[in-house]
């Protein structure tokens, strides 16, 4: 018997997303579970900690199981194991979840992540320790870069504030002359304390707080927290719910990718392809209003349901909307496809291949770029994906003109699910009352546009929440963001950065 | 090439007409007169997002696309505040992001106008204030519009930029 199955047959199954199973390992055996799932093809969803009591947390995805192994640990002095040299990403969650919980693994890396200068390296977040007062921020963060040495190379300092309308972040470029010897990331900017804020909300209402964790991927988050947070109910939701939420879920992909193919024109210097396709955008999110309530969908996914059934002719303008903006497309792309310009900025640029996504975890959009085919819509279906034959877009160049191509193909499959949801749509009601969730961890998981995206919910006495981590696939991504410059020019960078489009505020919590 | 061209004139011109300025969204009215006198009817706005959840950002960027055509008015995104007039100011503000703002807003030069957008810049919204949250824009950076909204719609931010540079009918109030 292949190692990896002795881990799943000693698991139990756990509340919320389809093939979710839980595991207690001991400091031993931490290591050796992540080894033999990760043998067996397993890739790191999530890593993350409790602060009291002290439980260190991983969830792995092998093929349809969703492995969550937990780990108690005798007192929030014991380090941990550190999972780094299995699953590079593991990382940066690693460093964020002692700067939050104060449980440390052993890695060698000991810096903080999301902890800046704003608050005492003491205080523990998630603790029992009330917050220090904090005056005015004064001093900015003195935080130790890896330097790069040699004749003529010199670092280029970004952001926190970006030249544009961007999230926050800091890069700091080593380079000779324009070319990327190395890039480092320093986030956590955004970082306003979600995971201490969850923990203060009731449990029925904490969906709102998760669709706010990075309001593109408002619909996966919100979502994924009901799955947890039914499955503690025992409840699921109605048919025509799920489909909605379905709808919901390929909508938000599809005003992602729109918006972000045009703005992948602009960055090449080709306006028009922004001016096409932010058009597009704003009738589809006209239309979305006027189906489902809101341009942005941050309060339609509820517990038990959807929070509006569209009207038959609302949904009906929708479904024509898709079909346009479908045949619009597929004319925008001949014109990208055909022109020199975008051509030579997009073929080649940022290339990831995929020997070295597998190696980092690439996920989402940007993984099937590079040849790493894994959907959860077609790997681990939730309802009513497994009904709906999601067909998988892949490339394997794994460059800026392959995750272009990718967004196409599954623009195009979203705009065609869209129209099969509206005519398979279930009769019946669109949401039913979850009723009180059980003291216990759920776990939620969808693939959200950018990738998986997942929540770990954790319910106390009397519908309180003890503990919520929600994950977003940046996690993954950003540390693959570094590797996909190498040897790029600086002005290549906002091109390829677009390409991958990561969430700040989703990272940094 | 013919493609292209083609498509830009299937398509036309789709601007519609700018929102009228809201003066329940004025927060404070100051130096109104002087700061109408230097810019005119150009502007250029530098936004900040100082810890949003990014849903706000998807709307400004959406005051770029040709519906709402915000270059059209005299109005221009620039990526330094050393050019801006206007600074456009997304919430809570992270304790990360504080002394980042602060920067931001002295680089700016005077006179200067700030809009605070969505529930989180007016309030702290959601998040409220903790470790690692200051809340609102103005428990920051002295604010002079705020547009409420989660996400605030493309047309009620392009209202709060109308209000903030048109005279104000409470002229001479003091700073709240």
């Amino acid at each position: 018997m292949a190692p990896h199955r002795s881990w799943i047959d000693r698991s139990a199954p756990l509340p919320g997303c389809p093939g979710v199973r839980g595991v207690d390992v001991t400091r031993e055996s931490w290591r050796r579970a992540a080894l033999d799932l990760a043998a067996a093809g397993g890739r790191l969803i999530s890593l993350w900690a409790d602060a009291d009591p002290p439980v260190a947390h991983a969830a792995i995805q092998c093929d349809a199981t969703l492995m969550v192994l937990q780990l108690s640990l005798p007192d929030a002095r014991t380090a941990y194991p550190s999972l780094a040299d299995v699953h590079p990403v593991a990382q940066r969650m690693q460093r964020a979840a002692a700067d939050i919980t104060g449980i440390r693994s052993t890695d060698e890396d000991t810096r903080p992540w999301v902890r800046h200068a704003a608050w005492p390296a003491e205080y523990v977040p998630l603790g029992r320790a009330p917050a220090p007062v904090s005056g005015p921020q004064t001093v900015a963060d003195a935080y130790s870069f890896r330097r790069v040495a040699g004749d003529g190379v010199h670092e280029i300092p970004v952001g926190p504030v970006h030249a544009g309308i961007i999230e926050p972040g800091h890069f700091r470029f080593s380079v000779v002359g324009e070319k990327v010897l190395k890039l480092e990331e320093r986030l956590g900017y955004v970082h306003k304390g979600i995971e201490q804020r969850f923990t203060q909300l009731a449990a029925r209402d904490g969906h709102r707080l998760a669709a706010r964790v990075s309001g593109d991927s408002a619909v996966a988050f919100s979502w994924a927290y009901c799955q947890a947070f039914e499955g503690l109910c025992g409840h699921a939701p109605p048919p025509r719910a799920t489909w909605l939420r379905a709808l919901a879920l390929e909508s938000e992909r599809i005003a992602n990718h729109l918006g972000d193919l045009g703005a992948l024109g602009n960055d090449a210097g080709f306006a028009f392809g922004l001016a096409q396709f932010s058009r597009l955008k704003e009738l589809w999110l006209r239309a979305l209003h006027a189906a489902l309530g809101q341009r942005y969908l941050l309060d339609y996914v509820v517990p038990g349901g959807v929070a509006r059934d569209p009207a038959p002719d609302a949904l009906a303008a929708l479904v024509e909307r898709a079909r346009d903006t479908a045949h619009i497309a597929a004319r925008i792309r001949e014109i990208y496809d055909e022109h020199e310009g975008v051509r030579d900025r997009f073929v080649g640029a940022g290339t990831v291949a995929p020997e070295l996504a597998k190696q980092l975890g690439l996920v989402g959009f940007a993984g099937r770029a590079s040849g790493q085919d894994q959907d959860l819509r077609v790997d681990l279906p939730c309802a009513p994906y497994a009904e709906l034959q999601v067909k998988r877009a892949v490339r394997v160049e794994g460059d800026v003109a392959a995750r272009a191509a990718v967004r196409f193909d599954e623009l195009a499959e979203s705009l065609r699910l869209v129209e099969e949801i509206a005519t398979r749509l279930p009769a019946g009601a669109c949401a039913s009352a979850a009723g009180e969730p059980l003291q216990g961890t759920g776990i939620g998981l969808v693939e959200g546009w950018r990738g998986p995206t997942m929540v770990a919910l954790a319910v106390g006495p009397q519908g309180s929440i003890r503990r919520c981590h929600p994950h977003d696939p940046s996690w993954q991504n950003w540390p693959v963001l570094e590797h996909a410059i190498i040897g790029n020019i600086v002005p290549d960078f906002p091109l390829i950065n677009k390409s991958f489009n990561l969430s700040y505020s989703g990272h940094d919590l | 090439m013919w493609k292209t061209l083609h498509q830009i004139a299937r398509v036309g011109i789709v601007t519609e007409p700018a929102p009228d300025s809201d003066e329940a969204l004025r927060v404070r009215a100051t130096l109104q007169k002087e700061i109408l006198a230097i810019m005119g009817r150009a502007l250029t706005v530098r936004q900040i997002d100082a810890g949003s959840c990014n849903g706000c950002e998807l709307e400004i960027h959406a005051l770029n696309n040709p519906v709402y055509n915000i270059e059209g008015l005299g109005i221009r995104f620039v990526a330094s505040p050393r050019h801006a007039d206007l600074l456009l100011v997304t919430g809570p503000v992270s304790r990360n992001m504080e002394l980042a703002l602060k920067r931001t807003y002295d680089a700016t030069p005077d006179p200067k106008l700030v809009v605070a957008v969505g529930d989180c810049g007016c309030t702290g919204g959601i998040f409220g204030e903790n470790y690692a949250s200051a809340g609102r824009v103005a428990n920051v950076i002295p604010v002079d519009v705020a547009v409420p909204g989660c996400p605030p719609t493309p047309q009620r931010i392009l209202a709060a930029i109308l209000t903030a540079i048109s005279a104000s009918s409470k002229q001479g109030d003091q700073a709240t």
